[in-house]
């Protein structure tokens, strides 16, 4: 369905007067998603999680450049062709509720986007019922305006507008940030069926937890980069992990050990050497000299010299 | 010890009580969690035991005493998006004199860098300006520290380090802790006791917590 290839992003800034410096946030990021597979994204706060949603759906501000292979569904994706696909084939449940137009009733927003996702007028209404019902909105909230709605509510319009088209790639921003376990747990549900039905999703989180409880694969994302992907069953214990970072990640849940003995990584470098360097208790002279290149290994694969 | 006295709050009269009747004790040293679902009142519990709301009934005592109504407030409060609780236009060394002056020891145990001084709250990352917040909460006259939702916007590793800065400082200064959290694990993780509240129970009434 999606295929990254060595992505990056990078944001050019002044840094004085009309001196411009280029920022790298995210590089040589890879990731490959298959239809009804659940895919997670986790990593640091901060990492770059959200513009990797944002460059897929060429949303990033104007000073951004972005550089790599996306091929959706076997095309490469250009700027001409995403334009097409945004809100058709492609869809974001975004991270925020404000994301909502305040002022327009949530049914309109819902029909609104069923219509540019290129649904007929005459079907409209049915569709937008058949949403409502599926995400268990009464028909009252369809006249509701956002303010109206609890988060765990207007989570669920959210993602009511993203799926009444017939989108086959869902991205999910951080869609559990906020919310108690049980309403988090409904929108992860959603997410797990949706990706029954044959399609595909992208889940970004920061919350292993969260993701764990539906995904199929996870990308471990550290410092702008892929660290390691894993299957979701190999986070049952420290074995089964390949690289230190999601070692590091893992054992520092509350549920484990809780131990954050690593100090966090605060920003991406342009450095040479393996990203995760600075942090890494296993480290040695190769490590600072060359970024390792991201390998297979089991059903996985892992971005790192010593595994 | 920080004690709430039949506390009661609403926001506004046409409104229904969010709790009423509520007593709740914190010992210095103690670690006390708290979790129920969205919307029940957790945030302005928090923030009325803070004294950033007053209370339409009930009050709010330190040790015996009222909360001050100016100076620096024994009750101290950390919110889940630290970027809303700084000054936007002021350099985290201004925000971080808001309280008292951090002592070096304090930065140091936060792991809060000497070049962060010099930048604006959005330059740094959202654990990193929780540190900052973390620093200003921390002043020589704070005894209690009202944790709302601190870490739950922050990955499991900068969520791990933070907590172990906060729990290795209260226990060296006996600092009382509210944990408010939906994640029920890092609650049974830290805390020594938990209040949560039911289902069936629409406000927090009348509960001996």
């Amino acid at each position: 369905m999606l295929d990254i290839q060595n992505l990056s992003i990078r944001f050019t800034r002044y840094t004085f007067g009309l001196k411009k410096k280029e920022v790298c946030v995210v590089r040589d990021f890879d990731l490959s998603i298959a239809p009804g597979q659940v895919m997670a994204v986790i990593g640091q706060s901060g990492a770059g999680k959200s513009l990797l949603a944002h460059a897929l759906l060429g949303i990033l501000p104007r000073n951004a450049k972005v550089e790599g292979r996306i091929l959706f569904k076997g095309k490469p994706l250009t700027p001409e062709r995403l334009s097409a696909l945004r809100g058709r084939e492609i869809a974001l449940i975004p991270q925020s509720i404000t994301a909502l137009n305040p002022l327009l009733r949530v049914g309109v927003q819902v029909a609104r986007a069923a219509r540019l996702s290129g649904i007929s007028k005459k079907d409209v209404p049915t569709t937008v019922r058949r949403a409502f019902s599926r995400y268990l909105l009464r028909k009252e909230v369809a006249h509701c305006f956002p303010f109206q709605l609890s988060g765990g509510m207007a989570r669920r319009v959210l993602t009511a507008t993203a799926t009444v088209g017939m989108a086959d790639l869902i991205l999910a921003d951080e869609p559990t940030s906020g919310l108690d376990p049980i309403t988090a747990r409904e929108a992860l549900t959603h997410l797990r069926e949706l990706a029954d039905t044959g399609k595909a999703v992208l889940l970004i989180t920061h919350d292993i937890a969260a993701a764990l409880q539906v995904a199929d694969m996870v990308t471990v994302f550290c410092a702008g980069t892929t660290v390691e992907v894993a299957r979701a069953d190999d986070f049952k214990g420290l074995d089964q992990l390949r690289h230190p970072y999601t070692r590091a990640l893992w054992d520092a849940l509350p549920a484990n050990s809780f131990i954050g003995t690593m100090k966090p990584i605060e920003r991406t470098s342009d450095a040479a050497g393996c990203p995760f360097q600075p942090c890494c208790n296993d480290q040695n002279t190769v490590c600072g000299q060359s970024t390792p290149e991201l390998k297979d290994s089991g059903e996985g694969r892992v971005r790192c010299h010593h595994a | 010890m920080l004690e709430a006295r039949t506390l009661a709050y609403r926001y506004g009269k046409q409104h229904s009580w969010l709790f009423d009747d509520l007593d709740l004790q914190i010992t210095a040293g103690e670690i006390v969690g708290m979790s129920a679902p969205s919307g029940r009142g957790k945030s302005t519990l928090a923030k009325v035991l803070a004294g950033y709301l007053p209370p339409a009934k009930g009050s709010v005592m330190v040790d015996g005493l009222p909360l001050p109504s100016s100076g620096h407030c024994p009750v101290q409060l950390l919110f889940q998006h630290p970027e809303l609780a700084v000054n936007p236009r002021w350099k985290v060394a201004k925000i971080l004199q808001e309280g008292e002056e951090p002592s070096a020891e304090l930065r140091q145990d936060l792991g809060i860098e000497p070049a962060w001084l010099d930048r604006y709250p959005h330059e740094l990352s959202g654990g990193e300006l929780q540190r900052v917040c973390l620093a200003r909460a921390l002043s020589s006259g704070t005894r209690y520290l009202l944790c709302d939702e601190m870490t739950s916007m922050l990955d499991a590793l900068t969520q791990a380090h933070i907590w172990r800065i906060i729990l290795n400082i209260a226990q060296s200064r006996r600092l009382g802790l509210l944990v408010i959290s939906h994640d029920t694990t890092l609650i049974a993780k830290i805390c020594s006791r938990n209040i949560s509240y039911f289902e069936d129970t629409a406000i927090m009434s009348n509960s001996r917590i």
